[in-house]
């Protein structure tokens, strides 16, 4: 038993972390922010280079043929840095469900684009009644002859503004809350019918609302099975959602120690506030919610995530807890920095507003434990001895 | 990063298995079960009997002991593995004081004579220990201790009064911290270690009673009690050394993940034969939720204790993180002990779920469950509280 990186995933860490602090760094990413784009497109011919945007794919695909372990790597890095650049909702969700449900005739037009960087997809699912249900859909695709003619609303869709794709999901048969009847539809986003509502998000990442007005979609672009959809997105959220929680966790250890060492420095009664047990107890605190939120991310790491019900314990163990250290750790790195925290100039704020947007995404902390307990309390053996709870 | 268990490891685990389902007493089980359920305390057999089986069985009653010293010499991962398989089987736990607290003392700091001495005992079972550190005025703040030795030609003469010596009733022997040098310059620097037979005179214990009923404490009186020298541990006034070497070892295991694993699966069992708003109350949305969130917690604390035996089995630790630990591990035995009582609802009242003419009332399973939540208040005070432990946090591994 190890949690030891390979030496590959050592290089890749390297890699990344040298990426976060030679061209990421504090001020480069304020002003990528403040651009209209909201991104460099630059850095995402970078990270072409670099390969980051082939961790994910299968070898023969020209991918690395990476597994959770170098997604968490990869992720971790660049919570650290809170790089803008859309490389979980492209790289991650929709790069994921292309890989799992394309044919190999798509797959072999698409993936290598993706890996070159020269194309970006990123998947439109949510709505404004979904809230987190992945299968509550109503955009609608019906037949007309040999094309789909799809009407709906996408909201908060990450990454939209910076793709040349979308990945819709659209209902072909069913009610708006079945499982059933749910379809993939792979768009070029310069499509007539698509209407982007572009905005900056609290965070300062960038996300769309998706406008669909009739737009006609050829068969062949149908992605996976017709109305049958829905397993593969809720595997491929699961997965993001990991990779999530591992962005989450190293945006936790910037809080933690920044808190740390801005506490040391920080004098008031001609003495450290460090000094004060009221202060050391809240950052020992915030140092065991951060282990503990590591180690559930390496459970979630480690667990079967082809077994389906361990994937989704795994994914919705991690998130729930991430969820709850993200509010502690994050609401604490604020109260800790005093004024400091609470202002836009110092990057404090920043990572406490990412995190805590990341306790949101994929569903909340509510939305998972309710998730996780009905996945964990079906089972129950009825008792049958009658020694009492040996606790001692 | 691979958290499978090696081929030798599984192999080893099975085992385990095997020789508890052989070898563990079921008169022990039934012998333990019955008094919890009647409030009656164990006896030394109780306590005893299954570390005296594991005495004879390749020093498994000693695993973190070198080989040299007839101990089993487990890896971190063996450890681990037994712990569990123990755990599961609800054995009861081997007593500490004697195997963890005063053996790796004995072995590290003693010489040839007291290992020979002592060793066999401890592992053999055979002979009880106690630990006598806290005194009335010393509680955190242990190297404030008053309890004096002073040397007379070939013995120490020693008085004062230790309290807190957990199980003292049962113990053939007790390891003291007391001052031999009360004018040193600091505190830690005039502490000694001295091992002392129970049955030397002058030595009076008392039980001190806990507030679920339990007798588990005890004052432990010294008059003019007479120690032979060649009962002290290493060097004169080094004792506070040897002191902070078996803190550290109290606090590893402590995280006590398995029996919390198994007390919340018999929670969950209750909660499903319990009624709440016409259902069982383990479909009740507030209460599923809290073990819910006592399982996540564990989970949590399960990888911290993996990736800390990791580290150890590397040859890294375990360091300060034994800390973190404590207060997670702690924290989780309280809450699962409050949800157990939580379970049972009415039912919580009932002392020992006995009435006047000793007639069980309630459920069975529901008996003393408020009594384990009193008792288990005690687990984020001992072994160092844990406001402690954040102190050793904050010092030794946030440099603040």
């Amino acid at each position: 038993m190890n949690f030891d990186y390979t030496e590959e995933q050592t290089l890749l860490e390297n890699m990344v972390t040298s990426f976060v602090r030679d061209d990421y760094d504090w001020d480069t990413r304020c002003s990528i922010v403040k651009t209209e784009e909201g991104w460099k497109e630059e850095n995402w011919k970078k990270f072409a280079e670099l390969g980051l945007l082939g961790v994910p794919f299968d070898e023969d695909q020209g991918g690395l043929g990476g597994e959770a372990t170098d997604i968490m790597i990869v992720m971790e890095q660049f919570g650290k840095g809170l790089v803008v650049e859309p490389y979980m909702p492209s790289i991650i969700l929709a790069g994921g469900l292309i890989s799992k449900l394309g044919s190999a005739d798509q797959k072999n037009l698409i993936i290598p684009e993706i890996i070159s960087g020269d194309r970006r997809y990123v998947f439109a699912y949510a709505e404004p009644q979904s809230r987190f249900d992945l299968f509550d859909v109503k955009c609608s695709a019906t037949l007309d002859e040999d094309n789909y003619i799809i009407n709906g609303f996408k909201s908060v869709v990450f990454g939209a503004g910076m793709a040349t794709h979308l990945i819709i999901s659209a209902r072909t048969d069913g009610d708006q809350r079945s499982k059933s009847g749910i379809t993939l539809f792979l768009i070029d986003i310069k499509s007539d019918g698509i209407t982007l509502q572009n905005y900056p998000t609290i965070d300062e990442y960038r996300a769309s609302e998706v406008v669909i007005e009739n737009l006609t979609v050829s068969k062949e672009n149908i992605l996976g099975e017709l109305g049958n959809s829905y397993e593969a997105i809720e595997e491929q959220v699961d997965l993001s959602t990991i990779a999530i929680c591992s962005e989450a966790v190293g945006i936790l250890q910037v809080l933690k120690d920044s808190t740390n060492d801005y506490c040391k420095n920080r004098k008031q009664f001609g003495q450290s506030i460090s000094a004060n047990q009221a202060i050391q107890h809240r950052l020992v605190d915030m140092m065991i919610e951060y282990e503990q939120a590591k180690s559930i991310l390496y459970m979630a790491i480690t667990a079967d995530l082809s077994n389906t019900d361990e994937r989704r314990k795994a994914a919705s163990a991690a998130k729930a807890r991430i969820g709850k250290a993200i509010k502690f750790v994050g609401e604490n790195a604020i109260q800790l920095h005093g004024g400091m925290g609470v202002v836009d100039e110092y990057m404090i704020s920043h990572f406490f507003k990412r995190a805590t947007m990341i306790g949101i995404l994929f569903g909340n902390v509510d939305f998972h434990m309710k998730r996780y307990t009905e996945l964990t309390q079906s089972n129950i053996q009825s008792i049958n001895e009658d020694d009492g709870i040996n606790l001692s | 990063m691979d958290t499978a268990f090696s081929s030798e490891d599984l192999k080893f685990q099975s085992d385990v298995r095997e020789f508890i389902s052989n070898n563990y007493p079921k008169e022990l089980k039934d012998s333990i079960g019955t008094k919890r359920k009647t409030g009656k305390e164990l006896s030394r057999g109780d306590l005893m009997s299954w570390h005296k089986i594991l005495g004879k069985h390749n020093g498994w009653s000693a695993p973190g002991w070198p080989k040299q010293y007839g101990g089993a010499e487990f890896t971190p991962t063996q450890k681990y593995i037994f712990e569990q398989e123990c755990a599961r089987a609800e054995c009861q736990y081997i007593m500490p004081f004697g195997v963890n607290m005063v053996g790796p003392v004995i072995y590290t700091f003693g010489n040839d004579e007291q290992k020979a001495k002592y060793l066999p005992g401890i592992l053999s079972g055979d002979v009880f220990w106690c630990q006598g550190y806290s005194e009335p005025g010393s509680g955190s703040d242990l190297a404030s201790l008053k309890t004096s030795a002073v040397k007379e030609g070939d013995h120490y003469i020693v008085n004062g009064q230790k309290t807190w010596t957990t199980l003292a009733q049962h113990a053939d022997w007790i390891f003291c911290l007391v001052r031999t040098n009360p004018d040193a310059e600091k505190p830690q620097q005039g502490i000694s270690f001295l091992l002392i037979d129970m049955k030397t005179p002058g030595i009076t214990v008392r039980p001190i009673k806990l507030m679920d009923g339990s007798h588990e404490v005890n004052e432990t009186w010294f008059d003019n009690v007479k120690v032979p020298v060649e009962n002290l541990i290493g060097q004169e006034n080094m004792g506070w050394t040897y002191a902070k070497f078996l803190l550290a070892h109290e606090r590893s295991g402590i995280a006590g993940v398995a029996r919390s694993k198994k007390a919340l699966e018999r929670i969950k069992q209750i909660a499903s034969a319990e009624m709440s708003y016409g259902e069982p109350l383990i479909q009740d949305p507030a209460f599923k939720s809290k073990i819910a969130n006592a399982e996540l917690e564990l989970s949590s604390l399960e990888y911290t204790e993996l990736r800390t035996l990791a580290k150890d089995s590397a040859g890294k630790g375990p360091g300060p993180e034994s800390s973190l630990l404590k207060i997670k591990g702690t924290d989780i035995q309280q809450m699962v002990t409050e949800l157990a009582m939580e379970a049972v609802g009415y039912y919580a009242n009932p002392h020992l779920g006995t009435t006047l003419s000793n007639e069980y009332v309630g459920p069975d399973y529901a008996t003393n469950l408020s009594g384990s939540y009193f008792n288990f208040r005690k687990a984020s005070i001992y072994g160092g509280s844990n406001e402690i432990q954040r102190n050793i946090i904050a010092k030794m591994v946030l440099g603040l």
